[in-house]
């Protein structure tokens, strides 16, 4: 007799990318806005980017409807530190939350596939990855997603540190100026819509740096 | 109030009916320093004199933002409301979580009062020794609540609450009729002034007291002691009578431009000259020496 099965997931892959690139004294944040199930697009114009606080923004690919319910979490605890502490959670304070609420459902995880961008305590741009049961890191750069297998190889090649060997091979943030980092993350996702289904129709890029945080959008292939 | 054998516990009902215990926590309240709420349609202020116990040691918190829209100011056993500001910052945090919509001042004081009422009828418990003056917005309005250590709220257009706090009710009495239409800065005005009725005489300034704004369009945040001691001096609040007939404005020196139209345009009944005067302990006693704080 065989074992049973479940007949239904509790899961479903809503697709999509996100990137997030360090800078000096700014992040760039940006995903793109179609949100798919299978072979059929739900909406076009779905935003997977949340600002949790002043210099931490996260963006998360995977299933929407657990990467609502983190957001709402997040959230939620970020007011009572606020309470308790009268000032914003730091973005390394942010991504440590991060790990730990992914953690806690260790046995039942959010499927969630997160990339936190912000500004660290000197004001340089700070980028931590995650995997989907709180695992995490902080980079100079990461993508996350349906389309990541494309963008990282061609994100490696053009921010990694060049000699590994010489150096422990940290990823530094980049030198790249800010406008150079968002036409990059723009040539990233370009190249990804073309040979990736779940990634498309529009780009949503938040920059966040001393000034505060800026938003700008990019038309992608709708096919 | 006398000591009898009925007061022991707060399960214990005296022969008259009464629960001493829950009578005793308000006279706690009444220990406290003074705190002050008035609201208009769009506004809500809350005042509350903040004195050291002794120079070296810091001011105790006694207003607390609960959440955006809702702020509270206690008086009586800080401890408690400080408890209690935390439970109510986590009512609205998780009924936010739940609805995605801000919880009603209404609903939070209601299970407040619940919460405090429970605290009478458990024999292991004792009532909380605050009364909280909560003071918010939501989509009916400006609301004022009192919240009592025996489990009752009222809804105020002003009240004064803790030591000294008759002196104050006495002031917004007179005025109250005016608050609704009122304007944020005539709101704030009032309630500087109210509380200065409860100083006796003393001197108003910024490092006695703490004002808390919640308004339509603007999130509750308490005002910083730059900008309370400019209104304060914009007013001539500090040693001077109540705004309530000065066509005499221009005699008060450095006055800036703005404070002269809010008393001649402010909603004051046109009551005489003399009508306020007693609740001043030094009427037109302007530099009067301060006492020790």
């Amino acid at each position: 007799m065989t074992k049973q099965q479940a007949n239904w997931s509790p899961y479903d892959n809503n697709g999509g990318t996100c990137v997030a690139v360090a800078g000096t004294d700014y992040c760039v944040i940006a995903a793109d806005t179609r949100m798919s199930s299978g072979y059929n697009i739900l909406t076009r114009d779905y935003s997977k980017i949340i600002q949790l606080a002043d210099k931490s923004v996260l963006a998360s690919s995977g299933f929407q409807a657990d990467v609502r319910a983190l957001q709402k979490v997040l959230a939620a605890k970020h007011l009572q530190y606020q309470h308790q502490h009268n000032k914003q959670m730091s973005c390394p304070a942010m991504a440590q939350l991060l790990s730990n609420t992914l953690y806690y459902k260790r046995f039942f995880p959010y499927y969630a596939f997160n990339v936190l961008g912000g500004l660290d305590h000197e004001g340089k741009g700070c980028v931590f990855t995650y995997d989907a049961v709180g695992s995490y890191e902080r980079v100079g750069y990461s993508s996350q997603g349906s389309g990541s297998t494309l963008i990282t190889p061609f994100l490696d090649n053009q921010l990694k540190s060049p000699s590994p060997l010489l150096l422990p091979a940290r990823d530094a943030v980049t030198p790249l100026s800010e406008s150079e980092a968002i036409d990059l993350v723009k040539t990233c996702f370009a190249s990804a819509t073309e040979r990736d289904i779940y990634t498309g129709d529009k780009l949503e890029i938040l920059v966040l740096n001393a000034s505060g945080l800026r938003r700008e959008y990019m038309e992608l292939r709708k096919d | 109030m006398f000591r009898n054998q009925y007061d022991t516990d707060v399960t214990t009902w005296s022969p008259a009916g009464r629960l001493f215990q829950v009578e005793y926590a308000m006279e706690a309240v009444k220990q406290g320093s003074a705190a002050i709420g008035l609201r208009s349609k769009s506004h809500v202020v809350l005042a509350c004199v903040n004195k050291t116990s002794s120079e070296l040691s810091s001011h105790q918190k006694k207003i607390f933002k609960v959440d955006d829209h809702i702020g509270v100011a206690i008086a009586g056993l800080t401890a408690d409301g400080r408890v209690l500001s935390r439970y109510m910052r986590n009512e609205c945090i998780n009924y936010f979580y739940t609805y995605e919509s801000q919880l009603p001042v209404g609903r939070l004081v209601v299970q407040l009062a619940d919460k405090a009422q429970v605290c009478t009828q458990r024999s292991w418990k004792r009532p909380y020794g605050v009364g909280l003056l909560v003071g918010g917005l939501d989509e009916s309005g400006a609301h004022l609540y009192y919240n009592c250590p025996s489990g009752n709220y009222f809804e105020y257009q002003a009240f004064a609450i803790g030591s000294r706090s008759q002196a104050a009710k006495t002031y917004l009495e007179r005025k109250f009729e005016s608050f609704m239409d009122s304007s944020r800065e005539n709101l704030i005005k009032d309630a500087l002034f109210a509380l200065r009725e409860t100083l006796q005489g003393e001197k108003l300034t910024s490092s006695v007291c703490t004002i808390a704004v919640v308004g339509i369009g603007e999130a509750f945040h308490i005002l910083d002691q730059e900008t309370v001691q400019e209104l304060i001096n914009e007013f001539e609040i500090a040693g001077e009578e109540a705004p309530v007939a000065e066509p005499a404005a221009p005699d008060q020196a450095g006055v800036a431009e703005p404070a002269a139209p809010d008393q001649a345009g402010g909603a004051e009944p046109a009551a005489a000259a003399d009508a306020d005067d007693d609740n001043q302990a030094a009427p037109g006693d302007q530099g009067a020496a301060p006492m020790d704080m």
